[in-house]
């Protein structure tokens, strides 16, 4: 960073075709590098056997096992059964979030009478709700869901209070000067200068939900399928090279869905686009 | 060692130490911008000659070039073509690595003290990082220097807890004490109100009477440009370069009675001319780019 | 803080903080003790769970009489101290080294990339089997999820820097040792401890995953434990016991944070 601010383009008359630049620059080509030289080096630990690390299974089995995986159904049942765990969890979560947020933030008595349980509960890892969430709800699924809820929710609340206390005062007086109604304030104003914040709780809490999803169907394996399950029953089966699998598929999954909610933050907020 | 002109042992120093001079020579100087191969010229064939211990300014409306020209006279870019000579050594051509040094220092345009240091760790930075003095005399200079300003007592504070008139003083303290030959300044002044504006000027001129150092001055505010400088420069909008030169012929040292002397308003009325014309001429360019 | 308790007596905020987790409590025992509403019944309720908690004899062996109770908590604290220093020192580290150095950043930001979005929970199974003991793969999966998080929010925070702080540092004559020492880290700080105190967050999230999947003793283990010996009291208490060190532990690295960032405390009124 520091050393390339005075760096000036040293050639400024260059002219090349400009998807070919932006793929194949010299910055690229270097993450290549390490990614490659990192997969040699995990062949090699393994192939000399060094101490602890020679038990990780091979990148060839590794390879193997990920081909075998993606030409069967089972496999893709498993994202399947994952994606729905997360959508119906999260979606619920943003659901009943993002409107306790705004009344939260919106209204002092709502915030002075909920904003404390936050405070209470909000420390309590999600994951340590898994034991009670078994015993409280009747079904695995039911549970799963559960507990996916309780990752981003807090995040989406906090945060949309937040952001409904940072919206600013002069862009609602300028409304109501042009003659809004406050109906409209709310809708106008205020729903869209939270946007923001409600895509920043979202991503942030995203990243809790699959966590909590993994652990969650990490410890019912037993009866529910999904990605962590397939790594859980990898793992009690001891088929390394499958759990190095179920980590690729799952990093995959969240990557994917963290990109997705940017593409819908994209949408949503066409004004906050860089030009 | 003190900070010339500020210190007991004023005037001009013999040695390889000495820090006289300041005389800069732009010739025939090109800045070439090339984002994803547009090109956009910024400065074309600017040629300026600035004798040491002038007080030169240069005006221009916004976005015209005059800080790429700053930018590549500090070393923070490099140049397309041309070259700049600092007492006759060149310190910017094609081709050579980029360099700035703390022999010209900038103010920049929205202030740039360290705000995580406190101002008197912001005043002996330079000293300390370029090993010339005692950390304990670099100490002593910067009070010194605040005390001979009037702003003793504020070496603890951070710049967030002080006006953004008395940040600026300290920066140009800071740059001070490294006794550069040139300053560079950056419309440094901007966003300043009125009255602090004028607190500023004198404090600038002040300066400069007991200094004499070289200056080079960027602001797009005309009346600011004549009170201060020998030399007015108008560039013209994109490319940038001498467009109107005024020679100033006020006498120093001035105050703000100047602002109303009637050589003054005339210099304003010739400059007024030519900046409003590269001024039409960036608008008309500014609605071209839109349409 | 210095607040008096006069003044927080007079503040309504207290007063419905204290009205909000009373109604909170009641209602639970309601669910639970009173109406006894289906699936509620099995939920352990607050008289339960407060009179164990302080019971010196409690019925399920855990309370704050117990040493059972402090060995749970000495063993994950210890693991969460462990994981969070590793990962303060390496996160940080790697985080400014990718912030510095456009050249490093190209070659090892991709591989952090890839490695990220993997949930740190996901690495369980491979450190449990690959690590020589358990208590090792606890702490690397704690480590993990702290590490990220650090790591992105010091690189982030490198990247925030405003350009013009380097050239004032350029022009006054720094080498880029000195940019680094009195640019780069002071600029970075506030970043620095955004990414601490998240750190912090995820830290206990994966060692309470950790501990509940692999590992002997701790807190994590505590709670699946007694769900496995149905002692549903101690899930509650071993849950409001992490919240509290949770919750202790962010104000510790927030405590730190000022302390060390005085300039940011001593604004000049609100956004001056």
């Amino acid at each position: 960073m520091a050393s390339g601010i005075l760096t000036a383009p040293s050639n400024p008359r260059r002219k090349a075709h400009p998807w070919l630049r932006q793929s194949f620059n010299r910055h690229t080509l270097r993450g290549a590098v390490t990614l490659v030289v990192f997969v040699i080096l995990w062949a090699l630990v393994v192939a000399f056997k060094v101490p602890y690390l020679r038990l990780l299974p091979p990148p060839r089995d590794v390879a193997v096992s990920l081909l075998q995986s993606v030409a069967s159904a089972g496999y893709w049942a498993n994202w399947w059964i994952s994606m729905v765990h997360i959508a119906v969890g999260f979606v619920a979560a943003v659901v009943v979030g993002v409107p306790l947020g705004l009344a939260m933030g919106i209204n002092r008595t709502v915030r002075r009478f909920v904003f404390p349980i936050f405070e209470v509960l909000r420390p309590v890892p999600p994951i340590a709700w898994i034991p009670l969430a078994i015993i409280f709800w009747p079904t695995v699924s039911l549970t799963i869901y559960f507990l996916v809820f309780t990752g981003p929710f807090f995040i989406i609340v906090l945060n949309v209070m937040d952001g409904v206390r940072e919206v600013s005062q002069n862009h609602v007086r300028a409304a109501l000067s042009l003659g809004a109604k406050p109906r409209d304030v709310f809708w106008r104003i205020m729903l869209p200068a939270t946007l923001p914040y409600v895509m920043t709780g979202m991503a942030v809490g995203m990243g809790v939900t699959w966590n909590v999803l993994i652990a969650a169907e990490m410890v019912t394996s037993a009866t529910e399928s999904g990605l962590g399950s397939m790594t859980w029953t990898a793992y009690t089966n001891g088929i390394l090279p499958v759990i190095v699998v179920g980590m690729l598929s799952i990093g995959v999954a969240g990557y994917l869905s963290s990109a997705l909610l940017r593409l819908l933050g994209e949408r949503l907020m066409p004004w906050q686009r860089r030009i | 060692m003190s900070v010339r002109g500020l210190g007991p042992d004023a005037g001009p120093k013999a040695g390889p130490d000495a820090k006289a001079g300041g005389d800069i020579s732009i010739r025939e100087v090109t800045k070439i911008y090339d984002p994803d191969g547009i090109h956009v010229v910024a400065v074309e064939r600017c040629s300026l000659e600035i004798a040491a211990g002038e007080f030169l300014v240069v005006v221009g409306p916004s976005g015209c070039g005059k800080t790429s020209l700053l930018n590549v006279l500090a070393g923070f870019e490099d140049l397309t073509d041309g070259e700049i000579l600092l007492d006759g050594k060149p310190i910017a051509a094609p081709g050579r690595p980029v360099e700035p040094g703390s022999d010209r220092i900038v103010v920049f345009q929205n202030g740039a003290l360290f705000p995580w240091k406190t101002v008197l760790e912001n005043i002996v930075y330079g000293p300390m990082v370029q090993r010339r003095r005692e950390l304990g005399r670099a100490r002593q200079a910067a009070r010194n220097l605040l005390a001979q300003v009037g702003l003793e007592g504020i070496e603890g504070s951070y710049p967030a807890e002080l006006s953004s008139g008395v940040q600026r003083r300290v920066e140009i303290l800071r740059a001070l004490i490294n006794e550069p030959r040139v300053m560079l300044l950056d419309e440094p002044f901007r966003g300043l109100d009125a009255v602090a504006k004028s607190v500023m000027h004198q404090f600038l001129l002040d300066l400069f009477e007991r200094t004499r150092l070289t200056m080079f001055f960027i602001t797009h505010d005309l009346d600011e440009a004549i009170f201060l400088g020998d030399r007015v420069v108008v560039m013209t909008t994109r490319p940038c370069c001498p467009k109107l030169v005024l020679q100033v012929n006020l006498p120093r040292p001035r105050d703000h009675r100047a602002l109303g002397d009637t050589r003054f308003l005339e210099l304003k009325r010739a400059a007024l001319e030519a900046v409003h014309e590269e001024a039409l001429k960036a608008f008309r360019a500014g609605e071209r780019e839109l349409a | 803080m210095g607040i008096s308790f006069k003044r927080w007596v007079t503040n309504p905020d207290s007063w419905g903080a204290v009205a909000s987790i009373f109604g909170f409590v009641l209602l639970w025992y309601v669910l639970t003790a009173v109406l006894r509403l289906p699936r509620f019944d099995k939920l352990p309720d607050p008289v339960a769970v407060v009179t164990a908690w302080l019971s010196p004899n409690p019925p399920d062996g855990l309370s704050i009489f117990t040493s059972v109770y402090y060995m749970d908590i000495l063993y994950s604290v210890v693991r969460v101290l462990v994981s969070f220093a590793l990962a303060t020192v390496l996160g940080v580290g790697l985080g400014l080294l990718l912030g510095w150095s456009r050249v490093f950043f190209d070659y090892a930001f991709p591989l952090v990339e890839t490695l990220r979005p993997i949930p740190p929970i996901a690495w369980i199974p491979l450190a449990v089997l690959v690590l020589p003991t358990t208590e090792m793969g606890v702490i690397f999966i704690t480590f993990i999820a702290a590490f990220f998080a650090t790591v992105l929010n010091t690189l982030l925070g490198v990247q925030s820097i405003d350009q013009v702080y380097f050239r004032a540092a350029k022009c006054l004559g720094s080498r880029p040792w000195d940019v680094f020492r009195h640019v780069v880290i002071p600029g970075s700080l506030p970043a620095i401890f955004t990414g601490l105190q998240v750190a912090m967050g995820v830290a206990w999230i994966s060692l309470v995953a950790g501990e509940m999947i692999s590992g002997q003793a701790g807190l994590g283990y505590l709670i699946y434990e007694d769900y496995s010996n149905l002692q549903f009291v101690n899930i509650v208490i071993g849950m409001l016991t992490l919240g509290l060190l949770g919750y202790g532990s962010s104000a510790l690295v927030r405590l730190a944070g000022k302390r060390l960032m005085t300039w940011e405390s001593r604004r000049r009124g609100v956004g001056a």
